[in-house]
Order: structure tokens, then sequence, then C-alpha cells
């Protein structure tokens, strides 16, 4: 739905699904707000002129209150107030909620650039090139400390914290190059930290995606690399001596602790287990492995999870999760 | 030189029975803003005890479980000596009052030496987590740092609080040696005491927080 | 409009001995000393206004220098660094420095006794002991500005302040610390003075609406304040010493800190607009010389914002990672919280219906926060619906909405108080048609300063950015202007109302013919004890002649 699939003065490009739905409701609120502000302003000039000092207007039955009207005038506005929560819920709600078939890209931030990983190999900077009309889901991480990816043509943005995953997405439906903002402020250097969202036809998407990954491996092969260059495979591989669980269809799966819970083994459990493994110990096993923490930097984390989830077959249909409780 | 009810008047006041309303709403709203200077603390511990459960436990049981469960009785004891107090100059008793201020000090500054006593234990066993921790004796590392560093903020804050009620505690003794309270005025002794109970309800939360989890 | 400085009307109290036995209170003991040590609310008061108004202008110039900076897109006047240091000195000075002890300070201080009928207020060491606080942590930021500033934002997110920033964040959250100590004892102060010293027949629903916001205000000094101690508290320890429980790369979570900064400083913001409500519901009444329109709603409203402010901090944090359902229910919460301070506007509104309005300069001070406050307020609703801020979020539309709501609403506020009591405050009047000419440039100034903003915000513009795309230029140079028209605006009653301060003529009692007992029963200016002897309050407030009968003349 894009009720004002046309430029509007004062208004960035619409060059997402998702611009036309909030500009609608911009221009709802901003309508009802001027309409409301002229009728008090009206009213305030309209008492000011006629009930001047000089002026000799009837002033009798004037009142010092009026239960009715004090009523009708709280809930005339709690109502439109309702109105306008639900319409705004609506369209975040969806606007928060990634569709099955988005294509993902790894998104870190770090002072004062943005590193940008391609599932199909391409690792750029500064720089995100996505297909038209194809929903793009972004995993974000920070490598220090919060930013934002804010990209006012597809009125979205999600802050990338350290710590934690967050996700951000969008359907561009105009191709172009638009601007990518850092809207967390994150230090000196923070009204620098720009970039450029280039939306290209799908064929060109391709085109681009071989010449760019041409000579450069995937986010698996990268994660597969670092597996072993960590020495994750001396304990993990399937003919390792140690005892330590098989990482092959673990992601999505229920995980029993070693305190009797269970939790799911999505990104956020995946980066916690490597980074502070004894935090959640999987029950049967010695909690012997390292702590990673601080050890491998946040891309190269995000790779070696892509690795794992790439373990397990199911295609990127199962739905990874970012921190909601 | 013995101060009377009249003279204790400020010039703001119309009458004792209001300035003792004020002193004593006084000290209610500055206990409000104390729950929630006091709040910011306990909600963090409540949000990583919920995280880091097992963390938080391993953590509690490197606590002297010993000294905490002393000095709860201890303070609690103080308490109790402090409420006498307050009943004595209700009743005119000025004597009693001197000598339960003087029970409420010496156990009120018991506990205070055997938290330094805790806090000088805590360091040879390198707990402190800004210091000399050492995270691979434990198998949440992390989890215990925060834990212990909760332990710290909580204990010393409460610490600073002991320190001000004691001081206090020192300034209506001294007024109590000169004759200033009797029965119809002892404001500040009311006051200081309500003061003194809130410092030991906070303990009575940090205890089983700080030293039960683990059990 | 005829700029008549008085009110003539048959007087609407009791007019007490022209010849008084005492001195004023701004001649009972001369010299520094005598004002250094005062226990008088009303000296303090005025401690607070040279303190305050001297943090003003250090945020201002801060302000100054940074709408300089925009005019051009790229980063040429100053560096980005010194830019984000300048940003901090201007939220942090102006926020707590200036904003929250504005008219809660300076006017609740001077005005809150006389109003209830009381010599002073509960606790007047305390009250002085609070502006030495103050002006303690206000050494401990200038020191930090002085050693080099801090780059944080007013906002101190970490990681940022505890672990990358290099600036002097220990000094300056320090100096709020402390500040807050003072803002803490000051709405202790208030809270016990409004309900052990009213004078004998000043029951609750006859004070004053000033009073009232004034108490709703306290009540959120003493709640939140301690909030933001702890938490800076925290901040500090961690970034001192390496540990704590904000950062991230240790266990901790960054998200604890900012539920824990907008727990205090959502609250915050009421209590930056809670006493300007109040001082209009004053002017409003006096100069269309009649009772406040639904006396009681609009006192319930004011503890209703404070209540209900407490819950939806939430609202700053709805793309900062949290939960989807916290999401919502800050947002239906944060739009609950717009109904009172609607009921507000529309009785004030009513109130002028059959007044008898009068334009000395207070009034327009008012009438410019009425509409200010509501396109300031109108566009917090815009913020509070959830896809709208997902745009905006961060960007010059929460720049403009709240620089409308603090600057056009409460400084106005401020402003207008200023004026309608500096007859009572100094015992002098000022030029009239000066001050008219200036509150006309203040609101000109205004609009075009933060109107542009709206517009810059929608268009994508972030926050905190010195340089930007060079197809927003209009925008920024339009908005520099107004500020150039702004500072002028401020420029002229800051020298006018120096000057009548000790050249201007001798005000009479009750110059607006207003109803408080601060202009019935005490002289202006008034005595350290305010008054002669207690008032006995046997009328309403605003007990003003009903307008029934046509006009006089
Ligand atoms: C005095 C200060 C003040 C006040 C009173 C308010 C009042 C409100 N604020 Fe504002 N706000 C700030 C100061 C203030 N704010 C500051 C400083 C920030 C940014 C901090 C930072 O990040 O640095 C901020 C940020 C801010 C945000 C976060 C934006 C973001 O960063 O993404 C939101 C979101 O909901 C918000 C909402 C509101 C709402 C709903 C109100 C409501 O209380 C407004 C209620 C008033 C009205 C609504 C107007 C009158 C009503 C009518 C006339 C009714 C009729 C209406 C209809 C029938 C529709 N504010
Ligand atoms: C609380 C009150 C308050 C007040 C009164 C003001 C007043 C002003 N503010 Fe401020 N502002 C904030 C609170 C306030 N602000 C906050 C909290 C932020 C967020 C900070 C952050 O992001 O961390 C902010 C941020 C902020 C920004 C955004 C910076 C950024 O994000 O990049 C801008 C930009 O235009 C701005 C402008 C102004 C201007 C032009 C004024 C003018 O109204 C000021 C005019 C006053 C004077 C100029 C001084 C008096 C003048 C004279 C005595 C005349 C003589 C002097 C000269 C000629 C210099 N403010
Ligand atoms: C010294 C051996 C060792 C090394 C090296 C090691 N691990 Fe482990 N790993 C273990 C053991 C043992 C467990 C199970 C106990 C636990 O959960 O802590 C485990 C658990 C895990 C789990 C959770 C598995 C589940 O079933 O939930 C993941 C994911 C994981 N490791 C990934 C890695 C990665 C990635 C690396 C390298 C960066 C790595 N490990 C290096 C021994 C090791
Ligand atoms: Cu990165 Cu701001
Ligand atoms: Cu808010």
């Amino acid at each position: 739905m894009n009720l004002l699939a046309f430029d509007l003065p004062f208004v960035p490009k619409q060059a997402s699904a998702q611009a036309g739905q909030v500009d609608a409701i911009f221009f709802a609120i901003t309508v009802l707000s001027a309409l409301l502000c002229v009728l008090l302003f009206v009213a305030i000039t309209y008492c000011l002129i006629r009930y001047r000092s000089k002026s000799n207007a009837d002033r009798t039955m004037s009142m010092a209150g009026h239960n009715l009207v004090e009523v009708v005038w709280s809930v005339i506005p709690m109502l439109i107030f309702i109105g306008l929560f639900i319409w705004g819920a609506i369209v975040y709600v969806e606007a928060r909620n990634p569709p099955k078939n988005a294509l993902t890209v790894y998104v870190v931030g770090l002072q004062w650039y943005w590193d940008i990983e391609h599932e199909e190999g391409p690792h750029e900077i500064g720089e995100l090139h996505v297909p038209l009309n194809q929903p793009v889901r972004l995993v974000m991480t920070s490598q220090d400390v919060i930013h934002d990816f804010y990209v006012p043509a597809f009125r979205t943005k999600m802050d990338v914290v350290p710590g934690k995953y967050t996700e951000e997405w969008f359907t561009p439906i105009e191709p172009g190059r638009f601007r990518v903002f850092c809207n967390q402020y994150c230090g000196t250097k923070h009204g620098q930290m720009t970039a450029w969202i280039d939306v290209m036809k799908p064929q060109d998407y391709q085109a681009w995606l071989v010449g760019a990954g041409a000579n450069t491996e995937s986010i698996v092969q990268t994660g597969a690399r670092l597996f072993r260059a960590h020495n994750c495979s001396s304990c993990h591989d399937d003919n390792s001596q140690v005892a330590a669980p098989d990482l092959h269809n673990i992601y999505g799966r229920q995980v029993p602790l070693s305190d009797g819970t269970f939790v799911t083994a999505d990104d956020e459990y995946l980066r916690d287990s490597i980074l502070t493994p004894a935090a959640q110990v999987v029950a049967g096993y010695k909690s012997i492995m390292p702590v990673y923490k601080g050890q491998i930097s946040e891309p190269d984390i995000m790779a070696i999870i892509a690795y794992i989830k790439s373990l397990t077959p199911t295609p990127s249909a199962s739905r990874p999760t970012s921190n909601q409780p | 030189m013995p101060e009377t009810a009249a003279s204790a008047l400020a010039e703001q006041f119309a009458t004792p029975g209001q300035q003792e309303e004020a002193a004593t709403l006084g000290i209610w709203a500055f206990l409000s803003t104390e729950i929630l200077f006091f709040g910011g603390l306990f909600l963090s511990y409540g949000i990583y005890r919920v995280t880091y459960h097992n963390g938080f436990a391993e953590g509690s049981r490197h606590l002297y479980f010993w000294i905490g469960t002393i000095n709860t009785f201890v303070l609690l004891t103080s308490s109790l000596f402090m409420a006498l107090a307050v009943h004595a100059i209700q009743d005119g008793n000025a004597k009693r009052l001197r000598a339960f201020l003087l029970a409420t000090f010496v156990f009120g500054a018991t506990f205070l030496g055997l938290k330094l006593l805790e806090y000088y234990l805590d360091t040879g066993d390198h707990l402190v987590p800004w210091y000399n921790f050492q995270p691979n004796e434990y198998s949440h590392p992390y989890a215990v740092k925060m834990f212990l560093f909760l332990y710290f903020a909580m204990t010393g804050l409460h610490a600073v609080h002991m320190t001000v009620g004691l001081t206090a505690l020192t300034y209506l003794y001294i007024k109590a040696r000169k004759n200033t309270y009797t029965e119809s005025y002892h404001t500040p002794v009311k006051v200081i005491g309500l003061y003194w109970h809130f410092v030991d309800i906070v303990w009575v939360f940090l205890y089983p927080m700080l030293y039960l989890i683990g059990k | 409009m005829s700029a008549a400085t008085f009110i003539e009307e048959s007087p609407t109290g009791v007019e007490p001995p022209r010849h008084p036995k005492q001195p004023d209170y701004l001649h009972d003991g001369y010299g520094l000393k005598s004002w250094l040590t005062t226990h008088d609310h009303k000296r303090i008061g005025i401690l607070y206004l040279i303190a305050i108004t001297f943090f003003f202008l250090i945020g201002g110039i801060a302000a100054t220098l940074m709408r300089i900076e925009l005019v051009t897109p790229n980063t040429d006047l100053v560096t980005s660094e010194t830019y984000n240091k300048l940003f901090t000195l201007h939220g942090v000075t102006m926020v707590w420095f200036f904003l929250i002890p504005s008219i809660p300070s300076v006017l609740g201080n001077f005005l809150i006794p006389m109003m209830i009928g009381a010599k002073d207020v509960a606790f007047p060491r305390l009250n002085l002991l609070s502006w030495y606080i103050f002006i303690l942590g206000g050494c401990f930021t200038l020191y930090s500005l002085i050693a080099g500033g801090v780059d944080t934002g007013w906002t101190f997110y970490t990681p940022y302040s505890t672990v990358y920033s290099n600036g002097h964040v220990l000094a300056m959250a320090a100096g709020i610390f402390i500040t807050g100590f003072s803002s803490i004892f000051t709405g202790l102060n208030f809270i016990v003075t409004i309900h052990t010293m009213r004078a004998p027949g000043m029951h609750w629903f006859r004070l004053p609406l000033f009073v009232w916001s004034m108490y709703a205000t306290s009540l959120i000094l003493v709640l939140a304040t301690p909030v933001l101690a702890i938490t800076l508290a925290l901040m500090a320890v961690e970034r001192f010493t390496g540990v704590g429980v904000f950062n991230p790369s240790m266990g901790g979570d960054p998200l604890l800190f900012q539920h824990l900064f907008w727990f205090y400083s959502h609250p915050a913001v009421y209590i930056m607009i809670l006493p300007g409500m109040g001082v209009v519901s004053e002017l409003i009444a006096c100069f269309s010389r009649k009772r406040i329109f639904g006396y009681k709603f609009v006192a319930f409203a004011s503890l209703a914002i404070a209540i209900l402010g407490f819950i939806v901090w939430g609202h700053h944090l709805f793309v900062a990672s949290q939960s989807i359902y916290a999401g919502l229910v800050f947002s239906i919460l944060s739009f609950l919280v717009s109904v009172p301070s609607a009921i507000k506007v529309f009785n004030w509104t009513a109130t002028l219906y059959k007044g008898r309005i009068f334009f000395h300069t207070p009034m327009l001070y008012a009438l410019g926060f009425i509409g200010l406050f509501t396109i300031g307020g109108l566009s917090g609703l815009a913020l509070a619906t959830l896809a709208i801020d997902m745009h905006v979020h961060g960007t010059y539309f929460v720049i403009a909405h709240f620089h409308y709501i603090m600057v056009g609403g409460m400084l106005m506020a401020y402003l207008g108080g200023i004026h309608f009591w500096w007859p009572k405050i100094s015992g002098r009047m000022y030029n009239e048609k000066l001050a008219q000419f200036s509150a006309a440039v203040i609101f000109v100034g205004f609009n075009l300063t933060f109107f542009p903003q709206f517009i810059l915000g929608y268009l994508g513009m972030p926050r905190r950015y010195p340089a930007y795309p060079p197809e927003w230029q209009v925008f920024h140079v339009l908005s520099s202007a107004g500020a150039s028209v702004l500072a002028v605006g401020y420029a002229i009653p800051l020298c006018y109302l120096i000057w009548s301060f000790f050249f201007g003529r001798p005000a009479p009692q009750n110059p607006w013919n207003a109803s408080g007992l601060e202009w019935t029963h005490a002289l202006s200016p008034p005595i350290r004890t305010n008054f002669e002897e207690i008032p006995i309050v046997t009328k309403e407030a605003y007990d003003y002649p009903y307008p029934e009968t046509p006009n006089r003349a």
C-alpha cells in the first residue's frame, strides 16, 4: 500500500516499500496538527480581539469551569491519539519483522565506517549494493560503540549495538544511490560516518556480484577458513579427540544446557557460545572451551557464525532472531 | 547552654507543631529520594541476576557468609536500640536516651568494622574486580566480575550511608549530653532514627541478594 | 494595544500600610557577605537568577558557535571534535544549569512562600546550601570545559562515555551529579513548604496554580533525580575503574544505561515544562482578569503529567533495539501522557473567552508559550508514533521538537514570569514598549531558527553532525539567521532589566492589579519576612471581579 506515491515537497525520495506508508502517517498527523493549530489560534485570536480590555463586548455569563466540556476535550484527543498509535504501530511492527525470503547482509559498524559483507562473498566498505524489489535484511553489530544505520530514503533506521545483533530490513523500489547516515552519536567523526546504498536492477546486481565477488570467497568460506585459523576445528571437527559438541545441524535447534534448561541456538546464542562459552555450557560437556572474547573481530565472528549456520542444511529459511526477549 | 523548645523554633515557623511536621515530612521525602538512589543499583542487580543466574550464584559463594550474617544481626540490634532511644526520649528519659544512642553507635560501628575486615579479606582473595580479580579461577568469569562489582558498589554505598548515620548519631549524642532533647522537643532524634532504620532496611535487602543466592 | 504600564482598577486586595516598619529585603543588610550568607528565600532566588543567567550565556555562546558552523555544509569554522564538545556543553549547561533551575529555583524560591502566605521556606538553611551545591556542581562543569571539554552529548551513552571518549567526562559527570542534589533539596524544600507552611485559610484548592505545578515539579525532582545521580555515578566508576555494569565487552548491557538515563530524563523534561505551565496559568488569569477556567482540572493535570511522566521513558529507545512490545507500550503511554497537556491548553484558551484582555509584556510571552508549546507538543505526538519515529529519531526533527517546547515554551514562560514579577523582585518598572518589542523579536527569531529544523529533520538531517549534504544548506542558513535574531532578542531584555533594576521607575505594590498574596499583601519589594503579619486567606485564587458588566470605559 503506497498511499502517497508522488513527490511531496520537503520529503525525501520514497525509495522503499515502507517509505510511502510512513509518509502517509506523517502527512495525516501533520494535517491533523495543522487543523488543530488553526482552530486553536483562530479561537485565541478571536478572544483576544473581541475581549480586548477596551472592547465593550458582552461578558455576562462567563464561566469558571464546566465538567462536560472538560470531559469532551479530554476524550476526543484521547480517541484521536489511540487511532494514531494503532496506525503507527501496524507499520512499525511490520517494519521490524523481516520477511522470510529476505536477502541477508551482514553489517558491522566501526569508528567510523561501515563494514559490509554479503552472503555471496563481496565485502564492501562504505557502500552497499542491493537488488531492486528484493527485501533485504541487515544483521548488524558494532565493534566498538553504538552506531545507527539510517537510510532516510527508506524511512528506516536501527541502532547498531556492540555485544548484540540487531536487524533492519527494507525493500528498495527505486533504483539509484541513497545516503546512509550513522545516526547515533559515536565519537569524533560521527558526522563523517556516512555511506551509500546502490539499488541496482536485478540483472545489474548479478553482474556486480560476479565482478565484485569474482576473486573473493563467500562469507561461509571465510568463516570456514577462520574456523580453522582459530583452531575451532581442533575440537569441533568430526575426527577430533576432544569431547566437544558437533556443530552440524545445531542452528535453530533446542540445546540442552548443563543447568537443565534449554536454549534455542540462534545467532545470539552462537555468538555467546563462542565469546563466553562458560556462561551456557552444553549438557554433557565440560567447560573447557577457551574464551574468545576480545580475540576475534566482529566481522570475523559474523563469518564464523555464517559458517556454523551453513552446517545446518535448511536454507536460510529458518528465521534467525536478533535480540527480542 | 541547654536549648529549650521555644528557642529551637526557627523563625519561619509559627508553632513547634508545624516545625515538627515539616521535619518529619522532610525526612520521608528524603528517604524516598534515597530509595530511588539505591533503586538504580537494585535494578541493575535484578537484570543481571536474571541474565547471569548461575554466575551470580557462583560469585556469591566467594563472599564471607559468616561476616554478612553476623553483620545482619549486629545491624538489626543497633536498629532496636535506636527505636528504644526514640522511645526513651518520648517518655522524657534523657539518661536512657544517651545510653541507647551509645549502644546504637557501638553496634553501628561494629558493623562498619566487620565490613572493613571483610573488604580486607576479599582483597586477599582477589575479589576486587578493578584491582586483582583473576578471571580464570571461575567458570563464569564475566558474571562473577559483574557480581563482585555490584557487591562492592552496593555495600560501598551502604557503608557511606552508615558513616553518615554514625556522624549524625555523634551529633545527637553531643546534643543529648547538653540535655537539648526533652519530651516535647526531640524531632532530630526521630528524624535521624528514621534514617537509621532506612539504612538498616537497605541491608536487609542486600544480605539475601548478596550472600544467600549461592546457597 | 495601548501600553499603559499599570492596570488601573479598583484594587482586588487589602492595602497594607504604606510605610513599613522594616526595610525591604534588598536593603535588609548590605554587602556581599549579607547576600552569600542569607537565608531569605527571595535573596536566594536572586542568587540563582545571577548564576543561571551566566550559564545561559555560556550555553547560548555554544549554540551561536554551532549555528555559525552550520551555515556551510563543510566542517570549516571548528573541527568535528570541537563541534562535538560544543553541543555537549550546550546541552549540559542549558538543561541542568539553566532550564531545570530556571523557574523552580528563581521564581519558585521567590514566590512559593509568598504565594502561600509564609515567611520563608520550611528549611531556609538547606535552601542556601542547595545554591552552594549548585555552584559547586557548576564549578566542576566549568572546570571540565576549561580543561578541554567533553564530547559525549548530554546523554552520555555508554560505552562511548565509559571507554572511548577522551574528554573530561568524570569532571562533567561529577558536576551534574552534585547539581542533582541541589535539585533534590530544592524539590524537598518545596514539597515540605507547600504541605506545612500554608497560611491560615489557604487550603489546597485556594493555592495559585503556579504552586500546584511547582508541587508536581518537586515530586519529579525528588523521585527522578536520584536515579540520574546513581546512573552517572555508575558510569563514572565504570570509566574510572574499567569495570562496571554497562560495558558490553564485559557482559554488560549498554541499553541498561539508556533505560536508567531516560527513566530520569523523561520526567526531567516535565521538570522543564510544568513550572512554565504554572507561570502561564498565573499570567493568563491576571491579564484576562478572570479565574482560570477549570481550576481543578488544570491543577490535577499537573499531577497527572508528573505521575504519568514516569512511565514513558522508553519512547527514546524505539530504535535502540528494545523489544517491539516495549516499543508498543511506551508509544501508547506517550500518547496518554499528552492528554493532560491538551487539557491545559484548552483551559487556557477557554479562560480568554469573555475575559478582559490586556496585552502587557508578560501576556505576550504567555500567548507565545501557548502557540509554541502546542506546536512542540504536537510534534512530540509525531515522535511518539512508532512508524514516524523510525524515520525521524535522532534527526533535526527531534531537535526542533524539544526546542519548540523548551525554548519556545519554557524559556518564554520564564521570561514572561520574570517580567510579570519583576516589579516585585526589583521594586522597579521596566520600559513596557521596549519589552513588548523584544518579546516580538524573540518570537520571530525563534520561529525562524527552529521551524526550518522540522523540515531538515524530515529530510533526514541527523543530529550532532557538523557537516551535511549541500542540498540542505538553505534550511541551515535560515536557521542560523533566525538564531542571530534570537540572540538580539535575548540581549535586549538582559540590558533593560539590569538597567531598570538600578534606575527604573519605582514600582507600586500591585502594578497589574493581580490577585495573589504576593501582590495584595506584600510590598514591592517585600520585607524580609514578606508580610508584616501572616495573612488570613478568605478567598479563592484568582479572585478577580467577574467581568460581568461591560467595561467601565
Ligand atoms: C520540556 C521538554 C519536553 C516536553 C514537555 C516534551 C513533551 C513530549 N515529548 Fe519530547 N523530548 C524532549 C523534551 C520534551 N518533550 C527532549 C529534550 C527530547 C530529546 C532528547 C534527546 O534525545 O536529546 C525529546 C524527545 C522526544 C521523543 C524521542 C524522539 C527520538 O529521539 O526519537 C519522543 C517520542 O515519543 C517525545 C515525545 C514527547 C511527547 C509525546 C510529549 C508530550 O508531553 C507533549 C504533550 C503536548 C501536546 C500534545 C500539545 C498540546 C495538546 C493539544 C493542543 C491537544 C490536541 C491534540 C490533538 C487533538 C491531536 N519527545
Ligand atoms: C534546555 C534548553 C535549551 C535552550 C534554551 C537551547 C537554545 C538554543 N539551542 Fe539548543 N539544545 C538543547 C537545549 C537547549 N537549546 C539540547 C538539550 C540539545 C541536545 C544536545 C545534544 O545533542 O547532546 C540542543 C542542541 C541544539 C542543536 C543541535 C546540535 C546538533 O545536534 O548538532 C542546535 C542547532 O541548531 C541548537 C541550537 C540552539 C539555539 C540557536 C538556541 C538559542 O535559543 C540560544 C540563544 C541564546 C543565546 C545566543 C545567548 C543569549 C544571547 C545574548 C545575551 C546575546 C549576546 C550573545 C551573542 C550575540 C552570542 N541546540
Ligand atoms: C578446547 C576445545 C575447544 C575449542 C578450541 C573450541 N571449542 Fe567450542 N566447544 C567446546 C566444548 C567442550 C563445548 C561444549 C561445552 C560448552 O558449551 O562450553 C563447546 C561448545 C561450542 C558451541 C556450542 C555448541 C552447542 O551444541 O550448543 C559452539 C557454537 C562452539 N563451541 C563454537 C566454537 C568456535 C566457533 C570455536 C573457535 C573460534 C570453538 N568453539 C573452539 C570445545 C572447544
Ligand atoms: Cu557511528 Cu555515529
Ligand atoms: Cu521523553
